[in-house]
Formats: C-alpha cells, structure tokens, sequence
C-alpha cells in the first residue's frame, strides 16, 4: 500500500486502518509479531492481516469482528495523531479543486501541522508533481517528514523547517498553487508570489477570523494578485431515520372508517409492511440533520497571480 | 502525461472567455465571429499570448491587450459623509442618453466614458467615498469591457456550467463536484467507473485529476456518452488511450454472464463524434440532443439494420457488386468501424469482469439505487463510492437498499453550503445572494460482501452503525 496507490493485501509495515463501527475507527501500523487490543479483543498481526485483503471481515479474539480498510487521505484526515488544529476533508475537497491541482502540479504549503492537508496535496499531484511544504514548529516538522516516509510517500514531498513569514517557501518560480494556513498569512504573500510560476499560479489561505482575512485581501491586492475571492464551505450531514407521526384523533365520525387515505397509501409508499401495523400512524423516511454541527471552520480566500 | 501543454494560446486551443463572473468556453480559431456579453469580436490578435492575459475590445473586433493602467483617481478627492442631502430627482446626470450613444459610437475607450459619466454627476461630490467607489466600478463594469482569456479547469468550467447551464448538469455544484473527486479519492493510476448524464463535465473532472494515468470505464445510457463539457478542458490526446465505454443496458448481461457483443448498442461511435462535432464548444444544440437519445426508438431499427444490411449481402450479392465500388466501400468501412467497435466494447467489459475498480462516481438523472446494486459488483473491496442526486429522498432510499445489500460501511448523506463573501475594507460581509441548492451526496466505502450471510447480523459494531435499522428489524418482527 501506499498513499498514492491502491494495493489489494495487506503488508508487513503498511498503515491500516481498523474499521469498529459507526464513525469508530483508529489506524494501525502493520508489524509482524505485533497485537493490536480493540474493544472486540486482539488482532494479531502476523495471522489475522498480514496477506488478506484489504476491506475484508477480521474476527478478533472476543469473537467481535472489525473491516480492515486501505488508508486514503480521507481516513486519514478522520484518525491522525493530532498536533495541531487540522483542515478536514470538505476544506480540503474545494481547496483542491479552486487551486487547479492534479496530477504533476507543484504546491507550497505552509504551515505543515498534523499534515492532514499535506496528504491529500500529494495524493492529488502525484506521481510527478510535488509539494513543498513549510513548517516552524521543528518537532512538528520531523513527525510529518517521518510520517510521509511511513506512508510511502516521501519523494513526493520536501518538508522544510523555517518560518515562511521571514524566510519563504525555500523555492522560487516553480509553484503552480500556494496555500496558506498560518496566523499572519498577509506577511507571507509576498513570499508566495516569488514561489509561484513567473506566468502565474493560484493561491488560497485559510483564517479564521475576517480580521485576518480583510489584511490578506488588502495585501493580495498590493501584490497584484487578481480574482481575489472568500467563501466558506460548510458539510451537513444526515442521519436516514425511519420516522412515524401518530394520526391525531379528531373524533371522525364512526361511518367515516378510519383515515383511508393513510391506510391505502402508506404501506405502498414506504414499501415496509409495518406502515399500517400500528394504526393510527404514518411512517416515512427522513434525512434528519445532526443536532449539532460544524458552523464555521475558516474563511478560505483565492486569488490568481497572472502574468509577470 | 500531464499535457503540461504550453501557457501560450495556440490555434486550435480550448480556451475559456471571461468577464468579471461570467464564462464561456470557446475554441480558438482564426477569423471567426465570438459573441460574449453582447460583444463580438475575433480571438485572432489573442494568440500567442499568455493564458490570462486581459484583452480589451477594440473597433472591428479586433482585440488588444489591456495596459496596466495607473488608477489616476486615487488622488484624494471631496466626499460626503452621508446622502441627507441627497435627492433622487432624476437629474442628476448632466448627459443624456443620446450623448452617451455619441461618445461610443465615437470610439471613445470606455474608461474615458466612465470619467465623463463622474464629471457629469452633480451628486458624485456629494456621495460617501464608498458610494463613489461603488458608482465607478458599476460604470466600469458597464462601458470598460475587457476580457480575459484563461485556460480551461475543473475549477472553471464546473463554475461556468452551474451558472450558465445548471440543467445540463442535474444542478451539480462545483462545490458538491469537488466533493466527489475527494471522497472518491480520484487520483493517477486508478481504475475508475463513471455514470454521469452531466454533459461529461463529471468525466472531465475525474480525467484532470487522473492525469493521463489509469483507467476510466464511461458507463453510458443510450446510443453513446455525451462528452461536450470533456471536450471543453481541451485534453491532450493521450488521455483518451485508457478512456472507455460501455453500454448500461448491457450491464445485466454482463453480470450474468450472457454478455455478447452479438447486439451492438445503436451505434454510438458515430453518435459520438457527430455529438461532439457540432456540439462540442457551443452548448446549445445538447438538449436536443439527449432527447434523442432517450428514445428507444433509435436505439432498436439501428440494431435491425445493421443485420438486415449482412442478409441483402449475402442474398443478392450480385447487385451489390452492379452498384459499383462506392457502396462496397461503404460497407467495408462500415464493417471495419463495428469491428473496432466491438474490440473496444470487448475490452471495456473484460476491465469490468476483473470486479476489481477502484472507485465508483455515478451523478445521473436516473434513480441512483438500481445503478449502484449493480454497478458496485465491479468495484473491490476497500473503495470508495459516491453517489450525486439532485434530491435527498431518493438517496434515502438508496441507503436503505445498500445497508440491505451489504458490503459496504460508513455510509454518509450529506449536502455542502456554499457562501460568498464581500471583503473590503470597513465593508465586509457574505454576499447578498448565496446558492438555494447544489444537490446531495451518498458516499461509501466497500468491503468484502460474505455472500448468503446478511449483513446486518448481531454484532455491535452494525448496532452502533445504524440504529435506525434496529428499529425497523424490531417492527419487522411481528409482521
């Protein structure tokens, strides 16, 4: 396996990740010899994964069964160690698609963080692209670089400890897209336009609050970028619920037989035999959003560097 | 294999016309008339510059690239605090219609218009430094038309499809686009399956970010994919090596086993090329066409005569042979094309029987539940799918059938808002309007489905997977 390519089994030393439940999931480095405790029991390495295939049933020893999924940056996103605050997979998705990336594009990123984004960057430009990422954090910095070698990736990537602010992205002209997710990124952009290609590149950062964003719109300005652009992404999900409203008694008159209607239409609509078992009942599907979801996790500002 | 074709526009290019927020996708040629925004003008003079560059239009069509001009106005002028003064009496505007029709039949360059519409204005003085700034910018966009000409992306062309043709597209976001290409994880060297009745906007996307490396299977209803948004992103010819079709009424039998390649599908090679021929670059013609390809009708007396064709040969061979070598040739040529059409249906359905695809991308107008029982028997366990439709209800019951069905986990509706912002300084906020919907998503992961055992059997890990399903099986019960 690998971050950038599908693999069918399981190998000594890939990273999968271990699939309990509902949203319940944690990613496990695959070593012979090695046990692994879920709350179903342990897996052992050596016999219970090692050669079967990705995806596949994987009975534990309390008898409790678990998947075991190929990694992705998406599941990735949803079970790395965090170190940092992360971007998730709906930031990601728009990011990618408004920065033009694809397979041989040269990105620069900074900061690093928890490399949530990072993997999805050099998933999409791989195999011949490559992303220069920038991190100050010097401990953060070797997690990553450790972690992009784990997960097969690590000629994809140039992770660089210094602080993009002062020092830049560490190349010039050769960037197709910059992204920014950093407290003063109006302090950068400056650095970004030099990273960019001399006949243009797109850029995006992520803030926030609209102080930030306001300054970095003021300073992509200054700088000559063009199509400057914020918008937020916001996900709703959900939950499929089977829901039944109860038919109020409004003391129909006897002759009347009880809701028809209801009773004719339902059982076909629904295609469950129990629509009409409670009477006085309707059932049907409904797309319920969580009680509570995300609101707001950044503004994301683009803009194009055009010409020289 | 990236195509990292040069950022110079070339002749025969696939380019992208725009101004301000409005697009169109063109395809470059030497004196030909483009109408844009009420323009028209020839892309001639646009060639050989850099994609980007903005153009202005000049008299006779001709156009001209934009000098970057110094805003000579930024010299702080008078303004007023606040419009108490101000009154709507119509008269403001020193110049009339007739002189402002004058000064542009003139040639006078637009910026110069916008310059004499502000000297004009007895009430500009007197209007807050915002509302001044709001005044000049509504007249530039009105009389200072430029135009830019960019390069053709998934980023572009889904933007310019959700605002100028939403239908053909069942209404797809481009943010509910980028949702797929992410959580389908698209990426090089995949073996993708694709059903989309979105113009090939959908196979487009998932080309760029394949790159030129994998494989792509095009399902397709009808007698051939519609590709007029695909041939818009201008792709290189090696991207379309790995590209193939198949005939989504041929799926059953293929699953069954009873597939042959004995009934052609209505011809779509011809369908096809005629399709992307006269449609490829200005959309109009495409309902039409889709219309015709919902009807049966074309599909059935293809079939027929291309049978009938091979009986009158062998019958009355003689006649054939009177009627000279043009029809022969005809025929021959005819034969030649069904032949590689069968090769290539052949082959399409041999990358099907692997069962082995690493992704599934369906955004159609048909019901998606019967496209992804079926469909998903050729994807491999551990892959990810994600289903578009317009509307949440059908989707509801798609996840219904799929828990049913088994094989796959972490099934998630979900819809993405989308909100744009005005940022200026002391006048931020999101923008007047937003989008009322860009339709819904059902994503998933498949996994190895243990035939003859339900899915849905007493382990924990499915009792916290969807309680709902608990409920109903306990109704289920007395029944």
């Amino acid at each position: 396996m690998s971050f950038v390519e599908y693999g069918d089994t399981i190998k000594d030393g890939d990273t999968a990740i271990v699939f309990l439940g509902h949203e319940s999931m944690f990613p496990v480095k695959v070593q012979h010899g090695t046990v692994t405790q879920t709350k179903y029991g342990v897996i052992r390495h050596s016999t219970d994964l090692i050669g079967k295939k990705y995806g596949s049933k994987v009975t534990c020893s309390k008898g409790g069964w678990v998947f075991i999924l190929h990694p992705t940056p998406e599941l990735w996103t949803m079970n790395l160690p965090h170190r940092t605050q992360i971007l998730y997979s709906t930031d990601i998705s728009i990011i990618t698609m408004m920065l033009e990336l694809k397979p041989g594009s040269i990105v620069c990123e900074s900061g690093t963080g928890s490399g949530s984004l990072s993997h999805a960057l050099i998933r999409t430009v791989a195999p011949t692209g490559h992303l220069y990422t920038v991190e100050f954090h010097q401990q953060r910095a070797e997690k990553a670089r450790e972690e992009f070698r784990e997960h097969g990736v690590e000629h994809l990537v140039t992770v660089t400890n210094q602080d993009v602010c002062k020092n830049g992205f560490g190349v010039s002209n050769i960037a197709d897209a910059v992204f920014l997710d950093i407290p003063s990124p109006w302090e950068a952009i400056g650095h970004a336009k030099s990273a960019l290609k001399a006949e243009g590149g797109r850029i995006c950062s992520f803030s926030p609050c609209i102080e930030q964003v306001q300054r970095t719109c003021l300073a992509m300005e200054e700088y000559g970028f063009t199509e400057i652009n914020t918008l937020e992404i916001l996900l709703r999900v959900y939950n499929v619920r089977t829901i039944s409203l109860q038919i109020p008694d409004l003391g129909k008159a006897a002759e009347d037989n009880s809701s028809t209607a209801f009773d004719s239409s339902s059982p076909s609509d629904q295609g469950s035999p129990c629509a009409n078992l409670q009477q006085g009942t309707v059932q049907f599907k409904s797309g319920v959003p969580l009680r509570e979801v995300v609101g707001h996790t950044g503004y994301l500002t683009f803009a194009t560097k055009s010409l020289v | 294999m990236e195509g990292g074709s040069s950022a110079r526009i070339r002749e025969g290019d696939c380019a992208v016309l725009k101004r301000d927020e409005v697009f169109k996708a063109v395809s470059v040629l030497r004196r030909r008339k483009i109408i844009f925004e009420k323009q028209w003008f020839y892309l001639d003079n646009a060639i050989g510059h850099i994609y980007g560059t903005t153009f202005e239009v000049t008299s006779g069509g001709n156009l001209q690239p934009k000098q970057e001009v110094e805003e000579t106005t930024t010299e702080t002028k008078e303004a007023g605090t606040d419009n108490r003064n101000i009154v709507d009496d119509g008269k403001s505007q020193k110049l009339t219609h007739d002189d402002i029709k004058a000064l542009k039949d003139k040639g006078i360059k637009g910026q110069e218009i916008v310059q004499q519409l502000i000297e004009n204005s007895t009430t500009f003085r007197d209007k807050t430094e915002f509302a001044q700034d709001k005044y000049i910018k509504k007249k530039k966009k009105k009389y200072e038309a430029v135009i830019t000409i960019v390069k053709p992306s998934t980023r572009i062309l889904s933007t310019m499809y959700y605002a100028r043709e939403p239908g053909k597209i069942i209404h797809l976001r481009y943010d509910t686009l980028a949702q797929m290409l992410t959580l389908g994880n698209i990426h090089a060297g995949n073996k993708m399956i694709v059903m989309e009745t979105c113009a090939g906007l959908v196979l487009g996307a998932v080309m760029e970010r394949m790159g030129g490396y994998g494989s792509i299977i095009q399902m397709y209803p009808g007698g051939g994919p519609v590709r007029a948004a695909t041939s818009c992103f201008g792709f290189p010819k090696p991207f379309f090596d790995n590209l193939h079709e198949f005939p989504l009424s041929k799926v059953q039998s293929l699953l069954s086993g009873t597939f042959t390649t004995e009934t052609l599908p209505a011809n779509p090679e011809e369908n096809a090329l005629l399709e992307e021929e006269s449609n490829g670059l200005s959309e109009e013609k495409q309902t039409s066409l889709q219309e015709t390809e919902e009807e049966p009708a074309t599909e059935a007396p293809m079939e027929i005569s291309t049978t009938e064709e091979q009986d009158t040969m062998d019958v009355n061979a003689e006649d054939v042979e009177f009627k000279g070598n043009k029809e022969k040739e005809n025929v021959r040529e005819k034969q030649i094309k069904q032949w590689e059409r069968r090769k290539k249906l052949k082959e399409a359905a041999a990358l099907l029987r692997e069962k082995n695809a690493d992704g599934l991308i369906v955004a159609s107008k048909f019901h998606p539940t019967p496209l992804l029982l079926s469909l998903l028997e050729f994807v491999a366990p551990s892959r990810p799918f994600v289903v578009y439709c317009q509307y949440k209800e059908p989707l509801l019951e798609c996840y219904t059938k799929l828990r049913e069905r088994g094989g796959v986990i972490n099934l998630k509706l979900s819809e993405t808002w989308l909100r744009n912002y005005q940022v200026l300084p002391d006048r931020s906020h999101p923008k007047l309007t937003m989008s009322g919907g860009g339709g819904y998503l059902l994503s998933g992961i498949t996994v190895v489905l243990e035939k003859g055992k339900s899915d849905s059997s007493n382990s924990e890990a499915l009792k916290m997977e969807e309680p709902s399903s608990k409920r109903c099986k306990l109704q289920d019960l007395p029944c």
